[in-house]
């Protein structure tokens, strides 16, 4: 029998999602903005084994988090260029660039396969670290994992509390109407797409050099970013509904290893694939909760209102339909 | 007029592959291998004799097949990226009727009747995807896809649970199916008849429903104007629907291939990608049914060839995604700079239109 | 500030949508612009504000030429639009809405803009919550969000489009005074309409346009009957059709109320007889639409009745209504009309009734030659739709209609049209009253010369409302033109 000690599980809850509420709270961003990065799951790939190549070669682990993040910028920049400027289907170009950014990472990540590189060496933080059950969950663990933490308090205040995040929100809904407020749609969509971008790339980074340490076929990323889009719609395109939600994701899947534990006839893949239905059941709530007749019926019982206003995260006015001039 | 269009489409594509070469040729560059062995591997490790390019056959049904389906969702404006689930879900229909028929004395028939399992299977799991789109509002892109893990999940609860192999499960898959519920191939050509015409009629029946039937026809009005063609008397939810129906059924008869005629059992990987792939070659085929099959053959090409790679420099043989891939980005860039072109000349003529179209303001 | 137009011409494609426009505005003045739909007002206002080009022509302010590209550059000189569809963020705070475009950076800078706000609606008498989101908000509401924003914007010239549509009259009244305080206080404000009324009561001076260009310009005290000729032009009065004596009703509505357009529809009873052709008047979506697709089955009326040919209809949508003989034909004819991608012959394969499983293109092509042939379209069966001009795609749309339908629905049949195609277009059209089916015809036009010509009856809305009912031959334009203004 496996034993549950829950600082140690939670603790390894907010270690393992990292890289998921990285991926999650970028592509919140750049879907805020209006477009869809359909690159994720390949992007966060050729992050992890830039990443991992370049602070192996120069064995700086900077040089790696900075290689990542660039990555996913110059993917979503392509997105970006070609769906704003070369008025190309977000979804099409997207998933071409999913498929082979990961092509591109296992081709070009070859050579380092399997090789004992740099790693993020825990950082407890003095004091905090002290802090009974706290500490250990939170406090306890390496400079990637504190700056997804404050990442997410970032998000937040960046998108609701700043002018800039207002724009951000804006254009989203109606770049039609920023534009008439003097500001480019277009120049503003592309901005917060490789913005977004960067931080995919670097939960890729994260993969590589702290999560899942190294390089191989398969990493161990997988389907990371699938996980990471569902969560953008999860949250309801809310930073940190998504985080909440890539933490859950973490907690089913650490679960898993526990569930496998109890229920040894039943393989741990099955578990990884939960998410998924979830998903699917949260997306058929969100539709229903925005439908009139279901609304009208929740509006006598109050707790079925806040059920409803929970699932009620409407997407981006505007996502997947760029500004085009007239 | 029309010999240059001619000549601009060859040059459009020469120019196309000369950038993908170009890119192909730094990237391997960078991986520090010889581009040109590599290029003389790829083309020798699937042409370069009678086997492998049987192996290259192997490789073209499925993934003809699954474009042939995909050509009706795109047709109704559908990303169904659900195929690589349907497909899965194709092949385990397919296990589940052959192991029903393994004792009987009648392998034929269960053959038969397995590919029939993999039509449904397919269709079912795509039909699941078709109904979350037009009952519960979800985009079929995130219901293909949540579904493609599901059914990854059951083949993987199937393998290690259901159908493990007596002793040990393992990621290898379930046990081999005798011989005589193994696809038919031709003992010297080593290529399936069957298979064969299976996707030769599956292009066909495809080419024939799209430009002859009301269906065919239904569908790309709805694809291309949903509000005008229920003006017009059609039904939108209905077709996609029927389109999720063909989608889903040629991506199971590939997965029934993938059982009977590759692996000869059900394993993690049966759907080898060629879904996602499919996707791929729909695009660059420009959603054409007869350029399909050949690009489908160069994929298939590439993805053979490319295992060489391994073997003979020692490199990752996912290089054939990064061409296709590139291949299509190139595509979608030219078709931009020509849409481009073509509103810029037409903007610069209003004169002429003008006469053809006097306007009542002006009058 | 001064602003002078000079000579502005503005067009798209073949349609000239100010075709000489010049007008000067005295600072300190409310300048009414007054002319009907598709007079070319809001082309021109648009082209002030910045968000649309001229093609050709001259912005003066102060004596000076100033030339800017977007609304941004035109803020800046002092020149600010309100939007007939107001351009904000449903989903965003009063508040939000208002800092938006002001300010950027990184400060948190609600406090400052909410004093900002405050004080500035004290001074101009409205009163919205900052923290209220934009979407529960009524029309005229939010333009008063958008005049808040313009004030801070420090505009000297405001421009609104048609802003008293769709408004209550508490609402009007507070913009009214609004608007007057500011032009005392020496601001120009552009006042773009189409009621007499609201100009009227309002402006100092009005500029009249038809056609693209400038058919007169008045100052107060205004001569109604002088600005009604102005906007209308004096009409030739043949009407050419005999009134044909109306049979049994077709359509009948009672009490029925919708949402939808601009002001939705509002307890609208209506009866249309056999062998009728009713024209709908009145502003763009001020129910028209809704009517029309009530009609057809597209849209569900929330209260009240239909009945057609005395069955009461309960849920029954467009395609059950079509086989029982409704056809409706929508505006925009690229969009909701045809299929662009497609070809005549496949549109008239799409139209085919057999329910066979295989197309027959044979058929279908010689259908659409024969069509082709029968209403002189300039196109062949291969031709895209798409490539078609206007008034061949609304030959080829009229082409579809069937044999002997009970109640033709048809949305701005003749807009975008040449004289000569108009022509057609109703030559054909009367052939289905006089067949032995009676065919009533429904359409709405926002020519009334048009409706005059060819309609028995026309039904005017007003904000929702059918406010005027009456036969065509016992009136006249003068006195539709004032109902639609609202002046019944």
């Amino acid at each position: 029998m496996v034993e549950l000690n829950l600082s140690i599980l939670l603790a390894g809850v907010v270690a393992g999602a990292t890289p998921v509420v990285l991926a999650a709270l970028g592509e919140t961003i750049t879907e805020k903005a209006g477009i869809i990065n359909l690159s994720l799951d390949g992007t966060i790939l050729l992050g992890a084994m830039a990443a991992f190549a370049l602070s192996y070669e120069t064995g700086s682990l900077l040089a790696g988090f900075m290689g990542g993040a660039a990555v996913g910028a110059v993917v979503a920049g392509i997105v970006a260029v070609f769906s704003i400027y070369l008025g190309q289907n977000q979804v099409a170009v997207g998933f071409v660039l999913t498929l082979m950014t990961r092509d591109l990472a296992y081709f070009l990540g070859n050579a380092y396969a399997r090789l004992q590189g740099p790693q993020v060496p825990p950082q407890p933080i003095p004091l905090l670290s002290k802090i009974p059950f706290l500490g250990e969950v939170f406090f306890s663990h390496n400079i990637p994992v504190y700056f997804s933490l404050l990442f997410i308090a970032f998000c937040w205040w960046y998108i609701y509390r700043t002018p800039l995040g207002l724009q951000l929100r804006a254009v989203g809904e109606h770049p039609r109407a920023v534009y008439a407020r003097g500001i480019d749609p277009r120049k503003l969509q592309v901005l917060y797409a490789v913005c977004g971008g960067c931080f995919v790339g670097l939960a890729g980074a994260v993969f590589s050099l702290s999560a899942k340490p190294g390089w191989g076929r398969p990493q161990g990323a997988e389907g990371t970013g699938w996980i990471a889009l569902a969560l953008v719609i999860f949250g309801g395109w809310h930073p940190v509904k998504a985080a909440l939600g890539a933490y859950l994701f973490a907690f089913l899947q650490v679960m898993g290893i526990y569930f496998q534990g109890w229920f040894p006839s039943v393989p741990a893949q099955v578990f990884q694939v939960a998410p998924f239905p979830l998903m699917i059941f949260t997306l058929v709530l969100m539709h229903l909760a925005q439908k009139e007749s279901v609304l009208s019926w929740a509006e006598e019982k109050a707790w079925m209102k806040s059920i409803v206003h929970m699932f009620s995260g409407a997407a981006p006015a505007a996502l997947g339909k760029p500004y085009r001039s007239e | 007029m029309k010999s240059s269009n001619i000549i601009k489409k060859i040059r459009e594509i020469l120019l196309t592959l000369l950038a993908v070469f170009a890119f192909t040729t730094v990237i391997l560059l960078l991986a520090g291998a010889p581009p040109l062995k590599a290029y003389y591997h790829i083309f020798k490790g699937s042409l370069g004799s009678w086997i492998k390019l049987s192996y290259v056959i192997k490789a073209w049904i499925p993934l003809t097949l699954c474009a042939c389906g995909l050509l009706y969702t795109f047709r109704i404006n559908l990303w169904n990226i659900g195929v690589e689930g349907q497909m899965m879900m194709g092949a385990v229909v397919t296990t589940a009727v052959l192991r029903l028929g393994i004792d009987t004395q009648v392998p034929n028939l269960v053959l038969w009747l397995s590919f029939i399992g993999g039509i449904v299977g397919g269709a079912a799991w795509a039909l699941l995807a078709g109904y979350l789109k037009t009952r519960g509002g979800v985009n079929e892109i995130f219901a293909g896809l949540g579904l493609n893990f599901v059914a990854q999940g059951i083949i993987l609860w199937l393998i290690f649970g259901l159908w493990k192999r007596p002793g040990v499960a393992s990621m290898s898959g379930t046990e081999i199916f005798p011989p005589e519920l193994w696809l038919f191939y031709a003992p010297g050509l080593r290529i399936s008849p069957a298979g064969l015409a299976i996707v030769i009629i599956a292009v066909i029946i495809t080419a024939a429903m799209l430009r002859y039937t009301r269906i065919g026809l239904n569908l790309k009005a709805i694809g291309a104007n949903r509000d005008a063609a229920y003006l017009f008397g059609l039904r939108p939810g209905k077709y996609m629907l029927i389109a999720m129906i063909f989608a889903g059924g040629f991506a199971g008869i590939a997965g029934s291939m993938q059982v009977t005629g590759v692996y000869h059992r059900l394993l993690p990987a049966i759907s080898s990608n060629y879904g996602y792939l499919a996707l791929l070659v729909v695009m660059l085929a420009n959603y054409n049914v007869w350029l399909a099959p050949a690009v489908a053959f160069f994929f298939a090409c590439l993805n053979v060839g490319s295992i060489q790679l391994p073997m003979k420099l020692q490199l990752d043989s996912s290089l054939s995604g990064v061409i296709q891939g590139a291949l299509v980005l190139a595509i979608l860039a030219i078709h931009a700079w020509r849409t481009r072109v073509k509103f810029r000349a037409a903007e610069e003529a209003p004169t002429k239109m003008q006469q053809a179209n006097g306007s009542r303001v002006e009058s | 500030m001064w602003i002078e137009l000079q000579d502005i011409h503005k067009y798209y494609g073949p349609v000239r949508a100010n075709n000489g426009v010049s007008i000067k505005v005295v600072p300190g003045t409310i300048h009414g612009i007054l002319g009907e739909n598709g007079a070319g007002k809001s082309t021109l206002m648009k082209i002030l504000s910045g968000y649309t080009q001229k093609t050709k022509g001259a912005i003066l302010l102060d004596g000076k030429s100033v030339t800017y590209q977007n609304p941004a550059q035109a803020a800046r000189l002092g020149i600010g639009m309100l939007y007939q569809d107001p351009l904000d963020f449903p989903l965003l705070s009063i508040l939000d809405n208002f800092m938006l475009g002001q300010t950027g950076g990184f400060a948190d800078q609600r406090k400052k803009y909410r004093q900002e706000f405050e004080s500035l609606s004290n001074s101009i008498n409205f009163s919205l919550d900052p923290d209220a989101v934009v979407r529960g908000l009524t029309i005229g509401e939010r333009q008063q969000l958008e005049i808040m924003r313009m004030l801070a914007l420090g505009i000297e010239v405001l421009i609104l489009d048609e802003p008293t549509t769709g408004i209550s009259g508490t609402q009007k009244e507070l913009l009214f005074n609004a608007l007057s305080k500011l032009a005392s206080e020496g601001k120009s404000v552009i006042l773009v309409s189409h009621k007499l009324e609201d100009v009227e009561a309002l402006c100092h001076t009005v500029s009249v346009l038809r056609y693209g260009k400038v058919t007169g310009r008045m100052d107060a005290p205004f001569n109604t009957a002088e600005l009604l000729k102005m906007m209308f032009g004096t009409l030739p009065v043949p009407p050419t059709r005999k009134p044909t004596k109306p049979g049994e009703t077709v359509l009948d509505l009672q009490q029925v109320s919708a949402s939808g357009g601009r002001t939705g529809l509002k307890s609208c009873t209506v009866a249309i007889r056999k062998g009728e052709i009713v024209g709908l008047a009145g502003l763009e979506g001020s129910g028209q639409g809704v009517f029309l697709r009530i009609a057809s089955g597209l849209k569900q009326p929330k209260t009240g009745e239909v009945r057609l040919g005395g069955r009461k209809l309960g849920g029954q949508d467009y395609h059950a209504l079509k086989r029982l003989g409704v056809a409706f034909l929508p505006t925009s004819r690229l969009e909701e009309g045809l299929i662009s991608g497609l070809n005549i012959t496949e549109h008239f394969a799409l139209q085919s009734h057999h329910n066979g499983f295989l197309v027959r293109w044979q058929k279908a092509f010689e259908k659409a030659a024969r069509r082709i042939d029968n209403f002189r379209i300039k196109g062949a069966p291969a031709s895209p739709v798409e490539s078609l001009s206007g008034g061949n795609q609304q030959r080829l749309l009229l082409s579809f209609l069937p044999a002997n339908p009970v109640l033709l629905l048809l949305e701005n049949p003749t807009r975008g049209l040449d004289v000569e195609s108009v022509n057609w277009v109703w030559q054909h059209l009367q052939e289905y009253c006089a067949s032995e089916t009676g065919t009533c015809i429904v359409f709405s036009s926002s020519e009334l010369d048009e409706i005059m010509m060819v309609a028995d009856r026309v039904l005017v809305f007003f904000n929702g409302s059918v406010i005027k009912d009456t036969k065509t031959a016992e009136t006249d334009t003068q006195e539709l033109g004032r109902a639609i203004a609202g002046k019944v």
